[in-house]
């Protein structure tokens, strides 16, 4: 895993489509080892599709996923998110029933106390959970849910919500970041707030790759910006110089 | 006591695990006709033959669950059924081993080191001492992290997967644990009636185990304790009424399935439970 620690996200030629509409054609990424990444485009551009396949939760058509040398096409979901591309879902997904805490520590890798015989007889279990209560208070405190540790995860405001689940994100300590609109339908001092994190995240040296149809937010975090229509990457590049171009602007008004 | 431990072991599988089966009585079949042959057959000993059980029990769940597990929950269920039914044919059809509906007679009490289990209070000790340990069993892996991703999978499992879980191993394990005590259960069972048939592990004692968990309360302490208590001193109950049989045993039924029809309408969680089914 420390081999691959910086290792470049890329796709070649990825290709999917559901019920003969092309969702992905020919999508060519390589993302850079760190940084914000935007991606944007209208409804139905492909862009939870991307995310959807660069995580393993679709098996693309054609083409395959890199992480450095290591291909990552066709592996299942969890293998993708221990080797440290974790992602969010647009759709919060939580265990809305339990404490926020218990979410944060079910993200934890390598937990010895998932095996059946640990779980049995507890060798080390003890240990090894309070170590891992530390590092999820930690995080709930990063994300600013401090204090509301064991309140249930479904008690919690839309916006809170999507800060948790950034929390069980990097509580699984990938190095990549996927989130699936993050601010979309977030009170707007959420917003600054979660975009906050967003560059703490940066300074860390972690790759954050968001997904948004704001284009004020994108414009205020983001180093690269890769627009998606209809399937294809049709630009790419610095916001201030990708976002003012009027084939992106008709794109997104049209 | 059988059927506390039945229910108990379905509980881990459908209430904490989310996964309903429909096949709990096969794998109490499996661990009772093991048993029974190892001891007939082979002049094994009791513990030998529950040994044994248990291990047939988990090899078969494994080949079940390996492929089955890999589809959606609704079409697991189906499997189960299936699987049930497999079980069913097998036991009424292998005759040169199982020996078909005849079954197998004067299976021998228990020894256990010495300890000759004749009596009705040395059964009932023996039985209590199986239970306990089923329920420690369940109660110490869903109290820890493995419980954790269980309770994960029954709530969101597109949530553990992303979060690094291998969710099939979970739900694989989960299903050999439930198989494997439900074949102590029938193993018990074999030594206590000292004779059995196919017609005691059919699909109707699935259901009722499952009647149980619901009534109950699936995923929570003591709901399949409870709900075992209730089914299984209900017929008792009715006895003291003074019905005719005939019309006992159909109101059984009737009121068997009133019950979890009252259940499932006004209280989904059962009696003691925190999570109903059908979200």
């Amino acid at each position: 895993m420390k081999a691959g620690t910086m290792a470049t996200l890329k796709c070649n030629a990825l290709c999917m489509s559901f019920d003969g509409v092309q969702a992905l054609s020919d999508v060519i990424v390589e993302l850079p080892t760190s940084g914000i990444v935007a991606i944007i485009g209208p409804n139905g551009a492909g862009k939870t599709t991307l995310l959807n396949v660069l995580t393993g939760f679709l098996r693309p058509e054609a083409g395959q996923v890199f992480l450095g040398q290591r291909e990552l096409t066709g592996l299942p979901a969890h293998r993708i998110a221990r080797l440290g591309v974790a992602r969010t879902f647009q759709d919060l997904r939580l265990i809305s029933l339990v404490s926020l805490l218990e979410n944060v520590l079910l993200a934890r890798p390598n937990q010895k106390g998932e095996k059946l015989l640990h779980a049995l007889f507890r060798f080390g279990v003890a240990a090894e959970e309070s170590k891992n209560r530390e590092a999820a208070v930690r995080l709930i405190r990063f994300v600013g849910l401090e204090g509301k540790e064991d309140q249930p995860a479904g008690e919690l405001s839309y916006g809170q919500q999507k800060l948790l689940t950034l929390a069980c994100c990097l509580a699984t300590e990938a190095r990549i970041l996927l989130l699936d609109e993050p601010v979309a339908g977030v009170h707007p001092e959420m917003v600054s707030q979660i975009l906050a994190l967003l560059r703490k995240l940066r300074d860390e040296g972690k790759l954050v790759v968001f997904i948004e149809h704001d284009l004020g937010a994108v414009r205020q975090v983001a180093d690269h910006v890769i627009v998606m229509d209809q399937g294809r990457i049709i630009a790419q590049g610095k916001p201030n110089e990708v976002l003012d171009r009027p084939e992106i602007i008709e794109a997104y008004v049209g | 006591m059988v059927y506390a431990m039945l229910a108990v072991s379905l509980d881990l599988l459908a209430g904490h695990t989310g996964l309903l089966s429909v096949a709990q009585a096969a794998f109490l079949g499996v661990g009772a006709y093991t048993s029974a042959l190892l001891v007939t057959v082979l002049g094994a000993s009791f513990v030998v033959g529950l040994l044994g059980s248990i291990v047939m029990a988990v090899s078969v769940s494994v080949a079940v669950s390996v492929p089955s597990l890999r589809l959606q929950d609704n079409y697991f269920v189906i499997l189960t059924f299936a699987f049930q039914m497999v079980v069913g044919d097998v036991l009424n059809n292998w005759t040169e081993v199982t020996r078909g509906p005849r079954g197998i007679p004067q299976i021998p009490q228990p020894v256990i080191l010495g300890w000759h289990v004749t009596s009705h209070l040395d059964f009932l000790i023996l039985a209590t001492a199986l239970t306990c340990f089923a329920y420690f069993v369940v109660f110490r892996v869903t109290g820890s992290p493995f419980g954790r991703v269980l309770h994960a999978i029954r709530e969101d499992e597109m949530f553990a997967k992303a979060h690094g879980k291998n969710t099939l191993y979970f739900k694989v394990v989960a299903f050999a644990v439930s198989a494997a005590l439900a074949a102590m259960a029938g193993s018990l069972y074999a030594h206590y009636i000292s004779y059995i048939d196919p017609t005691s592990f059919t699909i109707m004692e699935s259901i009722l185990i499952i009647s149980m968990v619901i009534i109950g309360g699936a995923g929570s302490m003591w709901g399949p304790l409870v709900g075992a208590f209730v089914l299984v001193t209900l017929p008792e109950a009715l006895r003291f009424v003074g019905l005719p049989s005939a019309i006992g045993a159909n109101l059984r039924q009737i009121i068997y399935g009133s019950l979890l029809v009252i259940m499932m309408v006004f209280r989904p969680r059962g009696l003691m439970g925190r999570y109903g089914f059908g979200r």
